[in-house]
């Protein structure tokens, strides 16, 4: 073995790339709250959508499951040129990310959801509470229940996901340490650290989570 | 510009057949991988299941790591590391490498889950018919934990065929790496993005089906 490790480069970045990681983060959040939002939104359309937006929802959902995340990253960056529109590298990870985790998102809520019986809906309106009452109160709480660990799982994999930006020119954490090392041909070193890096988010990520669940659901 | 040379050509039929080509490779080093990790995995997993506390803290944690860190940081890493200590390992093998590693640690969560799923009763009434050790797992656990985690385990199989995707960084010619080398020359990325997305969905799609309807009706 005649190679020389030598990490002292990589520490003197490590500032920045924890400035990346933030990104990293950012572009995580912001995409899985879209991904829930729009989730939920597939799921619903599935389940109780007329027929035509049934179907694309379905569409939605099958191409998201059923394809690499990194060629839906690429017909976000590549494919859309061809229709003229050229989007950031910011935006083409939050659009891919957004685009995936609403994908899976949807068939866990829409599980969910079937797991809560009817019977419960048509008791709680002749508890005499409205549609939304029913909803907030009765089924949300419960879905929420069941959604919570796949939730959790998704948020982890948009994290690891977002490291796929440093192939679509994006400087999140995969990309800056990228643009660092191609700069000082430490690239063991650097994607060593970065490793660290994200393994540490990740953990983090299933603290908060478990902490979270154990004041959300104590009884 | 007729008779100037292009550096753009149009889509030509020969372009599928090199699309094709890169599909087979991409099924070929899924293929490898998942046989492979599968293999390594069902160990892994035993053992998890098997002892208290050693194959946990050692076994456990390192296929964790591969579970929380990126797929493509952990092929890049592996792909310098391996001139590092004197491997000589092109895209192919670094990357059917770490894909099998982490399938393992994906499956042997799955497998882990399978033994766990027989349940601690069966397995004593197995032991206490006369079978040893390896008859109870062999004739008891095996089918009635397979029946449990098929389904799990063909949704490993799959994301590892989608995830194999990303051994394009390495420079292996797959499928997605291909057809961005077609991009780059004829200038069309809807089609043939189009065309790498259709391929590998005809493939995911009837697997994840049949894998859902068996889980149906197995548990129904």
């Amino acid at each position: 073995m005649d190679y020389n490790f030598h990490w002292r480069p990589v520490f003197r970045k490590i500032p920045e790339l924890l400035e990346a990681g933030l990104l990293t983060l950012e572009v995580a959040v912001i995409s899985m709250i879209l991904g829930i939002t729009i989730g939920l939104g597939l799921a619903l359309l599935r389940m109780k959508g007329p027929t035509p937006l049934r179907q694309i929802a379905t569409t939605w959902v099958e191409i998201a499951r059923n394809t690499p995340a990194l060629f839906q990253l690429f017909f976000f960056g590549f494919g859309l040129g061809a229709f003229g529109l050229h989007l950031s590298p910011y935006l083409i990870v939050l659009a891919g990310l957004t685009f995936n985790n609403a994908g899976y998102l949807a068939e866990n809520f829409r599980g969910g959801f079937l797991a809560v019986p009817d019977t419960q809906i048509r008791a709680a309106r002749s508890l005499g509470m409205t549609a939304a009452q029913t909803y907030i109160r009765i089924i949300i709480p419960q879905v929420l229940r069941i959604v919570y660990h796949p939730m959790t799982n998704q948020m982890v994999w948009a994290v690891l996901m977002s490291s796929l930006g440093m192939l679509v020119g994006f400087r999140e954490l995969s990309g800056e340490t990228q643009f660092f090392a191609s700069k000082t041909y430490r690239i063991f070193e650097y994607f060593a650290v970065t490793a660290i890096i994200y393994y540490v988010i990740v953990k983090i990520i299933l603290l908060a989570s478990n902490f979270a669940a154990r004041r959300l659901f104590r009884y | 510009m007729s008779n100037s040379a292009s550096f753009f050509t149009d889509f030509q039929a020969t372009d599928l057949l090199f699309l094709g080509e890169a599909a087979g490779r991409t099924l070929g080093i899924s293929l490898v991988s998942i046989s492979i990790g599968t293999a390594l995995g069902i160990f892994f997993g035993w053992s998890l299941q098997a002892s208290k506390w050693f194959a946990q803290a050692t076994i456990g944690t390192v296929l964790d790591a591969f579970r929380s860190v990126p797929l493509i940081i952990q092929l890049i890493l592996f792909y310098n590391f391996f001139p590092i200590i004197g491997w000589k390992m092109g895209p192919f093998a670094a990357g059917a490498f770490v894909l099998s590693i982490y399938t393992a640690a994906l499956v042997a969560n799955v497998v882990r889950g399978g033994i766990e799923a027989v349940g601690e009763p069966m397995r004593r009434a197995a032991r206490s018919l006369g079978m040893s050790y390896w008859q109870d797992l062999r004739y008891v656990v095996w089918p009635i934990g397979l029946r449990a985690v098929f389904p799990s385990w063909v949704g490993v199989a799959l994301s590892v065929i989608k995830d194999s995707a990303l051994v394009s960084v390495l420079g292996y010619m797959e499928l997605l790496r291909a057809s961005q080398i077609l991009i780059t020359r004829t200038q069309e990325p809807f089609i043939i993005l189009a065309c790498a997305g259709a391929f590998y969905f005809a493939l995911s799609y009837p697997l994840s089906k049949y894998s859902q309807k068996l889980e149906e009706s197995w548990t129904s």
